[in-house]
């Protein structure tokens, strides 16, 4: 039973450790401009973060001081507060202060969403198996795609950019399609995430700070517009 | 500076975001409006992330809209993640080869 945990979470993170191999083969492959193919591994399996990554070659690059770099990290990867708040309330008392630590370093977008759409109550076991072929798959695909930077046809490479984003597209679409208030605070999310990508003043805003920004507004619209039922209410 | 301080100053701050809400706020929140509010965290964040970051992700806008559509079609059709990803990495390769060769 136990063991079935472990082996379920592996099963069901493999789509996001493929996706992962994928998408940081392109980091991989952008970052051996600024840094070495080992420095990159390096930073890819310690921080398990996409955008966060992507911020900080920029800031190593412009040779920018430390501050500017815990600053960015702070704003940019401020989302995972919110989302380990969420999957605070979802993990159950089996998780201690060990497992919690455990369980923080690689709480990312993809093994949150899967966390919380798991219908039954989360094991220890099967949140293990959700790390480790993500963290294979992050760490091994930045390598590769270091290596093999420089033979590989920058059209390639571009066209690996957008992997990160296809997989966001194939979690989002589906939950705004069943459910209606999902559906309004996504297209509010898109809406303001315009006006910090378009609109003259907004448009100067750190993009990590305006993805928080939108983040938090639309969810705050959203919870006094469509307030979740109660526990007890929802059984009745 | 070696690159590797810069990784750990990365590192550390990005642990430090993730663990304090996991580890010092465990007790159930039974506030209505904050348990609402993390119910739609997932979906608006991923939402804000994406668009209309993925337009000026590729060479083009116009491959970028390109696989917007793509990936929105496919999951659509509920593919999986990696399904979705992979198609809209072909749809940006394949329309900036046209765009090339026409």
């Amino acid at each position: 039973m136990q063991r079935n945990e472990f082996t379920l979470g592996l099963r069901d993170s493999l789509p996001v450790g493929v996706g992962y191999f994928a998408v940081s083969f392109g980091f991989g492959v952008t970052a051996v401009r600024t840094i070495s193919a080992i420095q990159a591994t390096v930073m890819s399996l310690t921080n398990m973060t996409s955008a966060g990554q992507f911020a900080g070659v920029g800031v190593i690059a412009a040779a920018s001081s430390l501050w500017v770099m815990l600053l960015t990290q702070l704003v940019i990867n401020s989302r995972y507060a919110l989302m380990s708040l969420a999957l605070s309330q979802k993990l159950g008392r089996s998780f201690g202060v060990v497992q919690r630590l455990i369980v923080a370093f690689y709480n990312t977008d993809e093994i949150f969403a899967l966390a919380m759409q798991r219908p039954v109550p989360l094991t220890t076991r099967y949140m293990y198996g959700l790390g480790v072929l993500p963290i294979v798959g992050w760490a091994s695909g930045t390598l590769l795609g270091a290596l093999a930077g420089d033979i590989l046809p920058s059209m390639v490479s571009n066209a690996l950019g957008v992997a990160l984003y296809g997989m966001f597209i194939a979690i989002v679409v589906p939950q705004a399609v069943a459910e209606t208030p999902k559906r309004v605070a996504v297209l509010l999310s898109a809406v303001l995430s315009c006006l910090f990508t378009w609109v003259p003043w907004l448009k100067t805003v750190d993009s990590g700070l305006a993805i928080v920004i939108c983040t938090v507004v639309a969810a705050a619209v959203c919870a006094l517009a469509f307030p979740i039922q109660d526990k007890e209410e929802a059984s009745r | 500076m070696s690159a590797y301080i810069y990784i750990a100053v990365m590192a550390g701050t990005t642990y430090l975001i993730r663990m304090i809400p996991l580890v010092f706020f465990r007790k159930e929140i039974k506030n209505r409006f904050i348990r609402s509010f993390l119910t739609y965290v997932p979906c608006v964040c991923l939402t804000a992330m994406t668009f209309p970051a993925i337009l000026y992700a590729t060479n083009t806008v116009v491959s970028g809209t390109v696989a917007l559509a793509v990936a929105i079609v496919a999951a659509l059709w509920r593919r999986n993640l990696v399904t979705v990803a992979a198609l809209s990495c072909i749809a940006v390769f394949v329309t900036e080869w046209l765009m090339q060769t026409l």
